[in-house]
């Protein structure tokens, strides 16, 4: 288990194999080419399929599919008025209609009979002025229906769409699921299971090969849809008192549900889709997805199956709260399945849990047996139409109206272009640039500090990568919260640049720096020293003085020892407090040494 | 071409009427009468079975297998065979549905159908009515209300005391 369990922790080492002998006259099954339809192939993030039969080893091939929600940043819910907000009293974000009461409806009928007796006769006539009797009828039911579908909800779910590359779909329809729990005061979520907004997708994320991150494979997974739906309130589950706290403020809020294909073979597969998922609609801004907080929620779907089978019973993973999380209890889920099939055992299909502190996952005892959702339409909602340039209605008032085309032109650049974006303009690498965007506020402050600076920005991203990043992560701390500032950053760089100190003395600095009192290089470099000497007499001098004082190591550099250079240089730096230039150093040596 | 509105003859029991509504029911469907297929309600030819009545026979008995997942799913307690007849009783009456010819007729799901699905503006416009809102509960906790902790599952069939125990 634990020769496994390191391997998990190396990453997707390809197809998984349990070290157990078969019996004689059984060779193992060879892998092939399998149709990717049938997801035999065995997934490597090394590239390549690993032949089996050698020794008995019967390879799996594990199967991952996630099932991902992201809470829509809007200001209000999805059919109702009240707000959104993450940290509120409890139940003082609920409208009537959130808490289910009975006679609510996703939509609000203001005064219908008022209206339909005021039509007839000659005030109705007024009112509705000299119009066919089916567009009375339509005004009328205008009146009555006054929908309260978000429309900044829709649009989430539209730009989500259009970054996942999915098909939108003009007409889409709401159903009903029916389960019962404390927190669904209705017994159903209103969701869009039949005809989604968005279907057909595909997000593309990259997984680092080896731990040095030094190359990059580019994957890609399939989005069956998108679609819109409610979210539940909140449990507090009491094991003291046998009772559950409900908490309905999160009732209703808006969700996109993102369903993937089974494509992924892995926990870090999983992470990284996930993670390039959530830069995608931070950059979108349809979702913060912010995973601590609950804004994005993620589900994994895990099964093994022996190459050229069918695929195996699936379970369900549920309560991972980090990325780090779900790449954990993704792996242990298929070791598990392995170890209990190896075993004879075999698969529930069930819901687990994941328990992060134990790093595994148990079964959940509120979800036993299948559910049996009973979808149903929404009888309450009619279809949301959504419209593109040719579509577009003439007559309509263009609040009602959303514009798919309109929608696309108006994408930000998403993750995958900023980053050749950055390759291009400033000559780094992919790899630097993916560090760049995975750190909320890196990628602005190394374009920040370039601007600032003469530094290449070649050089540049060492500074941020290495000292930046890496003393941030030692403090827990965001770009953000960085003590030092890209401008003070530029500051210590150019110095450097202009070669007014060295290397490590700039490094001295930039530690200094980190306890953000205030100070500037400059100021930091006077007071303790640490500039390069300007002086090239003095210099002269200390080397002069070093040659005289090191008679033995002289006379072996001048019978052609050179590495001996290397001691007089040190001495030099000694003398000089490490204020001096290596490399004029050795210049002036050698100068000195052949006269 | 639409489903059959069968409202009308579900409440009443009765036989088909010469119109399919009367006219302060449901103003829109009788403008949207017109083109009239041959199977529609407005065809007095065709005659359904009243309630009661030349109900027509059920398939097959309802198993004790559905009628546990009922019992399971909508925590409901046939009781007594007098419930379970009730059941039959009611799925016969509704399968006289099937007697209506609905060859390409796509199914209704509402019928807002042909409306569009109006849009409102991200502004916050409800909610802080705590007060209001617990004013319903019997049991409350710092403005929290209180469930029974998690789903309790009904123990399996074996397990129940319930009439259809016997009539595997």
């Amino acid at each position: 288990m634990a020769a496994a369990v390191a391997m998990a922790a190396r990453g997707c080492g390809g197809v998984w194999r349990r070290a157990r002998q078969r019996g004689a006259g059984q060779p193992g099954p060879r892998l092939g080419p399998f149709p990717r339809g049938q997801r035999a192939v065995a997934c490597n993030a090394r590239g390549g399929a690993v032949p089996a039969g050698k020794s008995g080893l019967v390879p799996w091939v594990p199967v991952v599919g996630l099932e991902i929600h992201a809470q829509i940043s809007s200001n209000s819910k999805l059919f109702s008025g009240s707000q959104v907000q993450f940290a509120a009293p409890p139940n003082s974000l609920v409208s009537f209609f959130d808490a289910s009461l009975p006679g609510t409806l996703p939509m609000k009928s203001c005064a219908f009979f008022y209206i339909m007796c005021s039509f007839n006769g000659p005030a109705g006539n007024r009112l509705l002025g000299s119009c066919t009797v089916q567009n009375k009828m339509d005004k009328v039911l205008f009146l009555f229906q006054n929908a309260v579908l978000n429309r900044r909800c829709v649009e989430a779910a539209v730009m989500t769409g259009l970054a996942l590359n999915c098909s939108i779909n003009k007409k889409s329809l709401f159903d009903r699921k029916h389960y019962f729990y404390a927190d669904l005061p209705a017994g159903y979520q209103i969701t869009q299971q039949r005809v989604p907004i968005a279907v057909n997708g595909s997000l593309s994320y990259s997984l680092c090969i080896d731990n040095k991150m030094s190359q990059m494979v580019t994957k890609t997974v399939r989005i069956k849809q998108i679609q819109l739906e409610q979210d539940s309130g909140k449990s507090l589950h009491d094991d003291t008192r046998s009772q559950t706290l409900v908490d309905l403020n999160r009732a209703g809020v808006g969700l996109m549900e993102v369903v993937m294909e089974p494509d992924m073979c892995c926990g870090e597969e999983a992470a990284a889709a996930v993670r390039e998922l959530q830069l995608i609609l931070q950059t979108l801004g349809s979702s913060q997805a912010v995973m601590a907080e609950g804004q994005l929620r993620v589900d994994a779907n895990v099964s093994v199956h022996h190459p050229g089978e069918p695929y195996g019973v699936r379970t369900e993973v549920k309560n991972i709260n980090s990325i780090r999380f779900l790449a954990k209890a993704i792996d242990y889920e298929i070791q598990r399945q392995i170890e209990e099939l190896e075993n004879g055992g075999t698969i529930l299909n069930e819901t687990r849990a994941f328990d992060s502190k134990l790093g595994c996952t148990v079964p959940m005892r509120d979800k036993e047996g299948k559910q049996d959702y009973r979808f149903m339409p929404e009888p309450n909602l009619p279809p949301l139409i959504l419209y593109d340039a040719k579509s577009l209605p003439a007559n309509m008032n263009h609040q009602q109206v959303i514009n798919i085309d309109w929608i696309h032109e108006r994408l930000p650049d998403l993750p995958s272009v900023k980053r050749k974006k950055l390759v291009e303009q400033y000559g780094i690498l992919p790899e630097h640039s993916f560090t760049l965007l995975n750190e909320d506020g890196l990628a602005e402050f190394f374009e920040s500090v370039v601007k600032q600076t003469q530094m290449k920005p070649k050089k540049v991203i060492g500074w941020i990568l290495k000292d930046l990043l890496s003393y941030l992560k030692q403090h827990s701390l965001t770009v953000k919260e960085s003590p030092v500032s890209s401008f003070l950053l530029a500051d210590l760089l150019n110095l450097l640049e202009k070669k007014e100190i060295s290397s490590p003395a700039a490094k001295q600095v930039f530690m200094e720096l980190w306890k953000g009192e205030g100070k500037t290089p400059l100021e930091i470099v006077k007071e303790q020293k640490l500039g390069l000497l300007q002086d090239q007499k003095e210099l002269e001098q200390i080397c002069q003085a070093v040659i005289d004082g090191q008679e033995n190591e002289v006379m072996a550099i001048k019978a052609g020892n050179q590495k001996v250079l290397n001691k007089l240089i040190g001495l030099v730096q000694k003398k000089t407090e490490g204020r001096s230039n290596p490399v004029l150093v050795k210049q002036l040596l050698e100068k000195k040494l052949s006269e | 071409m639409r489903a059959v509105l069968l409202g009308p003859w579900l409440r009443a029991g009765t036989g088909p009427r010469p119109h399919p509504a009367t006219p302060h029911r449901a103003p829109h469907r009788a403008l949207r009468a017109a083109p009239t297929a041959p199977n529609t309600a407005c065809d007095s030819q065709q005659r359904l079975p009243a309630a009661g009545r030349d109900l027509p026979a059920l398939k097959q008995k309802v198993s004790v297998e559905v009628l546990d997942h009922l019992e399971q799913l909508a925590l409901v307690d046939f009781r007594d065979s007098e419930g379970v007849e009730r059941l039959q009783k009611a799925i016969q009456f509704a399968d006289q549905l099937h007697e209506v010819n609905t060859d390409g007729v796509e199914p209704m799901d509402s019928v807002l159908e042909d409306r569009c699905l109006y849009l409102r503006e991200d502004d916050v416009t409800e909610g802080n009515c705590t007060k209001e809102l617990l004013e319903n509960a019997r049991e409350k906790v710092e403005e929290y209300f209180v469930a029974p902790p998690g789903n309790i599952p009904l123990p399996k069939l074996e397990e129940r005391e319930t009439f259809l125990q016997g009539s595997k």
